[in-house]
């Protein structure tokens, strides 16, 4: 559809090349500043590369925080137990609603849809949630509220169904006598395993990156997740950038994890994300484009 | 005869029995997580206190106290003003800068490196807004940021940024974008390598250049795309990213005049004021017309082209 345009193609991959370095260069200031020394950083500032190079930052993060590691252990459980619950109710909910003979089909559509198109907002939420169900400082918190399942996923999940699964095989399935949670368990996931890995993913990436849900319910420390750990700090930085004289008071900084400690943490946190995300790519921008279109 | 169709029927009914309690658990959640806020926006029209629940608390007298009382401070207008019109800056920007990237992309030769790039231009998706705010105070901070850094290299003076107003929209709209073009870009390549190529040759053989081509047979093809994705944006148009707004400028409050969204303003009122009086009129009017906006949006898109409707 194109001549052979040497000229053109080389222009092209250049804004590529630019794009994808307009991509990456804030994620190497970030692991740059957390390999800088404090002294270095007060004098030169942040910068995309180690002026000198420390592992400082993260000693203290390995040695000394027992904050940093207890976050983590709960954000790794909590982005699996989530996700495992989550889908696991995506997928209940999605299988009979991609069953045409389901009785009341189209109400529950309807109730499933209307979600999407109107919602109570964060006060009824919050009252709720607080008031009726006492979650705040529960590990609870972190799992359920607006998290556990979407309308979106639902929806998504319910169209691979109808367009993937014939309805002969889940017939002469249940002819044979097969109950529907077996048909469902025993036929229909093991034939929607790509869907099921590519809506897994999505949602696992939103639990591993949920912070809000820290920021409404949780108070105590000992129930941070990474994310909250990060939300504090960032308080913490906040405070100093708005009080530049804070900085000229020696005690208040030692108490203070430094400035570097606190890009390695925000580097800790994504770390995972970036290391997993050339295994997970293929599947994730399928359900980008899945979900994108017709969502 | 007979009694096979009672058997019929009666396998029917187990199966409709056991599809329903598959669904137990999601329709409980949808009911807890969706309906009951729903029911607990008239709280907006209450005057709350915590013992006697929303629905239990008394109405206010006059029932739309808590509106009036949102609407004599400036607070209403600057939110709501901000809200759209980033909203709308992040959708028409964020469109064009998606639909160029998909269309070089697919004028790409290659497959290893378009790959590559597809892969790296997603990256700054798969973040939370929070890192994002660590990142960017990177760049801003008055003492070590990267920018104030150059300034003062190039002879200039330090920019306290977190306390300064006027850089805001314009630091929004570049973190917007940045991490969103991406995830935008990709679901409009999808569309963009769907278009049969033999309309390309076609207008090739008619003598149409690129631009030409990319005029009258790639957007005329995205069309329905556009439309999708500009009708669910304005759908949210009352919704803002909460983190964007109020994690990446360090909850300054000096700047919350070009900073706070209806969703920051909800969460400030209704956590470190106090204030759930206001924060509740504010969520009401954000949730009540963001309704409208969808389903008026849609009714419009249905009249001119029924296929792009999202319902």
């Amino acid at each position: 559809m194109v001549k052979k345009n040497i000229v053109g193609q080389v222009i092209l991959n250049i804004i590529f090349i630019f794009l994808a370095v307009a991509a990456l260069a804030p994620f190497l200031l970030l692991v740059s500043s957390s390999l800088t020394s404090e002294a270095t950083l007060a004098k030169y500032g942040y910068n995309f590369y180690p002026r000198d190079f420390t592992l400082a930052a993260y000693e203290y993060i390995f040695k000394s925080s027992k904050l940093i590691f207890r976050a983590y252990a709960i954000t790794i459980i909590v982005t699996a137990v989530g996700t495992t619950i989550s889908v696991l109710t995506t997928v209940l909910f999605a299988y009979p609603l991609s069953r045409k003979e389901l009785p009341g089909r189209m109400v529950v559509s309807f109730i499933l849809f209307f979600t999407m198109l109107f919602n109570g907002g964060l006060v009824p939420s919050y009252i709720m949630w607080t008031q009726m169900f006492h979650i705040k400082n529960t590990y609870f918190a972190l799992l359920i509220p607006s998290l556990l399942m979407s309308a979106f996923y639902v929806i998504m999940m319910r169209s691979y169904f109808t367009a993937n699964i014939p309805n002969e095989i889940i017939e002469a399935a249940r002819v044979d006598g097969a109950r529907e949670f077996m048909v469902l368990f025993r036929i229909v996931l093991p034939l929607s395993k790509p869907m099921i890995a590519t809506i897994a993913l999505m949602i696992g990436l939103r639990y591993w990156n949920d912070w809000t849900n820290s920021l409404y319910y949780i108070t105590d420390a000992d129930k941070f997740s990474v994310q909250a750990v990060l939300n504090t700090m960032l308080n913490n930085i906040n405070f100093l950038a708005q009080n530049p004289d804070v900085i000229a008071d020696s005690s208040m900084m030692k108490e203070l994890p430094s400035t570097a400690v606190r890009m390695g943490v925000a580097v800790v946190g994504v770390l995972p994300i970036l290391a997993a995300y050339p295994f997970f790519q293929k599947h994730f921008v399928k359900g980008i484009v899945v979900g994108g279109i017709k969502g | 005869m007979q009694k096979r169709k009672n058997k019929n029927k009666a396998a029917h009914r187990i199966m409709t029995l056991e599809l329903y309690l598959m669904m137990i658990p999601g329709l409980l959640y949808l009911i807890i997580n969706n309906y009951i806020p729903m029911g607990g926006l008239v709280i907006a029209f209450k005057q709350f206190n915590y013992q006697q629940g929303i629905f239990g608390s008394a109405w206010k007298d006059p029932l739309i106290g808590n509106f009036t009382y949102l609407f004599k401070t400036q607070d209403a207008v600057n939110i709501i003003r901000n809200t759209l019109a980033y909203n709308i800056t992040f959708i028409v920007l964020g469109q064009i800068l998606a639909i160029t990237i998909a269309i070089m992309l697919n004028f790409m030769r290659g497959t290893k490196n378009k790959k590559i790039y597809q892969t790296v231009i997603l990256i700054p998706y798969l973040i939370s807004m929070i890192v994002v705010a660590y990142i960017v105070f990177g760049f801003l901070s008055t003492e070590t940021g990267l920018v104030n850094k150059m300034i003062v290299a190039a002879g200039g003076k330090k920019i306290n940024f977190y306390s300064t107003k006027t850089y805001w929209p314009l630091i929004f709209i570049v973190i917007h974008l940045w991490k969103g073009f991406g995830y935008s870009s990709i679901i409009y390549y999808a569309t963009v390598i769907g278009i049969d190529s033999a309309l390309y040759e076609a207008a090739a053989i008619d003598g149409a250049n690129v631009p030409q081509q990319i005029w009258h047979v790639t957007l005329p093809g995205l069309k329905n795309t556009i439309i999708t994705l500009v009708l669910m944006s304005l759908g949210g148009i009352m919704y803002s990213d909460f983190g964007l707004f109020y994690q990446v400028p360090m909850r300054s409050t000096i700047i919350s005049d070009v900073t706070d969204t209806i969703d920051v303003f909800v969460f400030r009122a209704l956590t470190s004021m106090n204030d759930v009086g206001r924060s509740s009129a504010a969520g009401f009017i954000q949730s009540i017309v963001g309704f409208l906006l969808v389903v008026s949006v849609n009714l419009i898109v249905r009249k001119i082209d029924k296929e792009s409707a999202l319902f």
